[in-house]
C-alpha cells in the first residue's frame, strides 16, 4: 500500500522551480534512496512529502491517519537553549522514562538521558534524532541526509540500524544521501533526482543508466557503488586497474551494511 | 491596600515579568531579539493612533505592534537580510510615531511616560489591563509550550509531527503584541527589549531544561521589577530605567557565577 505518493509535483522555491513534474510512491517495508548532485531538489522533495512546502503543481497524498518519524539534515540547537536528551526526547509529546531509555537503548546510545543536547558527539546526536524518529513506531522513517559528519564505520553502522529498524518496525524508510556505494547497496530501489526523475530503480539498474552515469561519473563514489557493475563490463578495462588497490574494500563495503 | 501607588506599582512590575519572561525566552532561543524590539517601538505609533482617535493606548498599541510584527513577518520572505530589514523598520516606526504624536494637535502629550514608562502612574484600571494580558500570554504559551518548542528546534520536525511552524511562529507574534501594549506603562516602548531578554539570558548559565530557564526568569524579572521599585524609591531614580540596571546587574552576575562555577569544577 502507497504511503506517501506524488504525482506530477512541482515545487518552487522562491522564484527557482527546485523540481519539476515528480512522480513519486513509497510503500511499507520499502527502503527507497534518493540520489542527486548539490542543488537537484532532494530536500524539496522530502518536504514536499512531508508538507512543509506546497506544491506549486501536482499533488502530494498521504495515507490517513500516517505516522512519520523524520531526521532532518541538521539540527542547530543553539547555545541558549538548555535541552537535555530526555527533553528533547519528549518533543512534542511527553513520554514516560522507560519509554525514553527503551528507545535510546534501541538506538545504541543507553544512558545518554540526562546529558546535555549540545554535549553529545556527532555520532550521538545522529542517534537521538534517529531514537525520537522512531518513538511513535512510525509508518514512515524519512532521513535527510543522516549521517553526515559521520566517518566511514559509523555511518555503516547506522545504516545497518537503519536496515534493522525497518525489519522491526515493518516501516518504510525514505532516505537522502551523497554516499552512493554505502547507501546503495541498502536500498530496495533507488530514484536519481536533477530537479526531476532521472532514472530510478533497483540499485545496479540505476548504477549503470546513462543518466546516472551522466552525473556522477564512473570514477571514485560512482566506482564504488558499480563495483560489481563495472566487473561484468568488460570494455572499460582502465577504469578497473586504475582501481585495483582498492578493489577488495570496495567489495566489502557494502556487504557490510546487508 | 489597592490604594497605595507602590503596591499598584509593584503589582504591575510582577505581572509584566511573568507574562515576559517565558516569551523573552523564545525571544532568545529563536534569535528574535530585533524583532521584539522593532514590535515595542512600533507601540509609539500606537499611542499617536490612540491619542488621535481618542480609543485607549492599550487598543491603539496592541493594534500597532501586531501590524508591525506581521509587516516584518512578511517582509522578511523578501530580499533584505533581517536584522536590516528590522534596523529600518523599527527606527522608522519609532521616529514616525514621535513624529505623529507631536503633529496631534489641541494633545499635550508626556512623551517620556511613553518612552520610558510611567509604573508609578498605574491606575486600578491600568493594573487590570496588565494583569488580564499577563494572564493570556502566559495561559496562551503556557497552553502552545510543546508545539512552541518543537517548531523553535526546527520547522521541519514540526511538520513531520503534525504541528504548522508557521501557526506557532503567529501566535509568538500575538503574544509579543500583547506584552508590548501591557508592558508600556511599566517600562516604556525603549526599554521593553530588555524585559523580554534580560531575565532570559541571565537564567541561562543556570538552566538544563528549557522549563527550569523560563521558571528562573520569571523569578529574576519579578525580583528586579520589585527590586527596582525598591530602588528609585529610596534614591528617587526614574523607575522604568532603575528596574533594567537591576536586570543588568542580575546578567552580569549571573555570568560572573557560573564561570566561577565552572572554574571551581575543573
Amino acid at each position: 500500500m502507497s504511503l506517501v505518493a506524488a504525482h506530477g509535483l512541482t515545487v518552487q522555491v522562491g522564484s527557482v522551480t527546485a523540481l519539476s513534474g515528480v512522480d513519486f510512491s513509497i510503500s511499507t517495508g520499502e527502503i527507497v534512496t534518493i540520489v542527486g548532485p548539490n542543488g537537484s531538489g532532494k530536500s524539496s522533495l522530502l518536504r514536499a512529502l512531508i508538507g512543509a512546502v506546497p506544491a506549486a503543481r501536482g499533488s502530494v497524498t498521504r495515507a490517513p491517519g500516517l505516522r512519520i518519524g523524520y531526521v532532518p539534515q541538521k539540527l542547530d540547537i543553539g547555545a541558549t537553549l538548555p535541552l537535555t536528551v530526555r527533553r528533547f526526547l519528549s518533543l512534542p509529546r511527553r513520554r514516560k522514562t522507560p519509554e525514553i531509555d527503551a528507545a535510546l537503548a534501541e538506538a545504541e546510545v543507553a544512558g545518554l538521558a540526562d546529558r546535555q543536547m549540545s554535549a553529545l558527539s556527532g555520532g550521538q546526536f545522529q542517534r537521538v534524532l534517529l531514537a525520537r524518529a522512531v518513538m511513535d513506531r512510525p509508518d514512515l522513517l524519512i532521513l535527510d541526509e543522516a549521517t553526515q559528519g559521520l566517518d566511514q564505520p559509523g555511518s555503516a553502522a547506522f545504516y545497518r540500524k537503519i536496515a534493522d529498524l525497518r525489519d522491526r518496525l515493518n516501516c518504510a524508510v525514505l532516505m537522502v544521501s551523497h554516499e552512493l556505494h554505502v547507501v546503495m547497496s541498502a536500498s530496495d530501489r533507488v530514484i536519481c533526482l536533477n530537479g526531476h526523475i532521472c532514472c530510478e530503480g533497483a540499485p545496479d539498474i540505476v548504477a549503470s543508466a546513462p543518466e546516472y552515469r551522466a552525473l556522477f561519473g564512473t570514477g571514485t563514489g560512482g566506482a564504488l557503488a558499480l563495483y560489481r557493475h563495472e566487473h561484468s563490463h568488460s570494455h572499460d578495462h582502465d577504469h578497473g586497474h586504475r582501481h585495483g588497490h582498492g578493489q577488495d574494500r570496495m567489495h566489502d563495503a557494502p556487504e557490510e551494511v546487508r | 491596600m489597592l490604594d497605595d501607588f507602590l503596591v499598584r506599582a509593584a503589582l504591575a512590575g510582577v505581572g509584566v515579568a511573568i507574562a515576559a519572561a517565558p516569551l523573552g525566552c523564545f525571544v532568545v532561543w529563536r534569535r528574535m531579539a530585533y524583532f521584539g524590539e522593532a514590535t515595542a517601538h512600533a507601540a509609539i505609533l500606537g499611542v499617536a493612533l490612540s491619542l488621535s482617535l481618542s480609543m485607549s493606548i492599550f487598543a491603539g498599541t496592541l493594534v500597532a505592534a501586531m501590524g508591525m510584527a506581521l509587516a516584518v513577518s512578511a517582509l522578511s520572505q523578501r530580499s533584505y537580510a533581517m536584522d536590516t530589514l528590522l534596523g529600518v523598520m523599527a527606527h522608522s516606526s519609532l521616529a514616525l510615531g514621535l513624529v505623529a504624536v507631536s503633529l496631534l494637535d489641541g494633545v499635550r502629550v508626556d512623551l517620556m511616560s511613553f518612552l520610558f514608562g510611567d509604573i508609578l502612574a498605574v491606575s486600578r484600571g491600568d493594573l487590570a489591563v496588565i494583569w488580564g494580558g499577563a494572564l493570556a500570554v502566559t495561559l496562551l504559551v503556557f497552553w502552545r509550550w510543546s508545539a512552541l518548542l518543537t517548531a523553535t528546534l526546527n520547522p521541519d520536525l514540526a511538520t513531520a509531527a503534525g504541528i504548522d511552524p508557521r501557526r506557532e511562529q503567529l501566535i509568538l507574534t500575538l503574544a509579543l503584541a500583547v506584552t508590548v501594549a501591557v508592558a508600556i506603562k511599566v517600562v516604556g516602548v525603549l526599554l521593553i527589549g530588555a524585559m523580554l531578554v534580560i531575565p532570559a539570558a541571565s537564567a541561562r548559565p543556570f538552566s538544563r531544561t528549557p522549563e527550569g530557564m523560563a521558571g528562573l526568569a520569571i523569578l529574576l524579572g519579578a525580583g528586579a521589577a520589585l527590586g527596582g521599585l525598591e530602588l528609585s524609591y529610596l534614591y528617587d531614580t526614574p523607575t522604568g530605567p532603575t528596574i533594567v540596571c537591576v536586570l543588568a546587574v542580575c546578567f552580569a552576575l549571573a555570568n560572573l557565577g557560573s564561570a566561577m562555577l565552572s572554574a571551581r569544577r575543573s
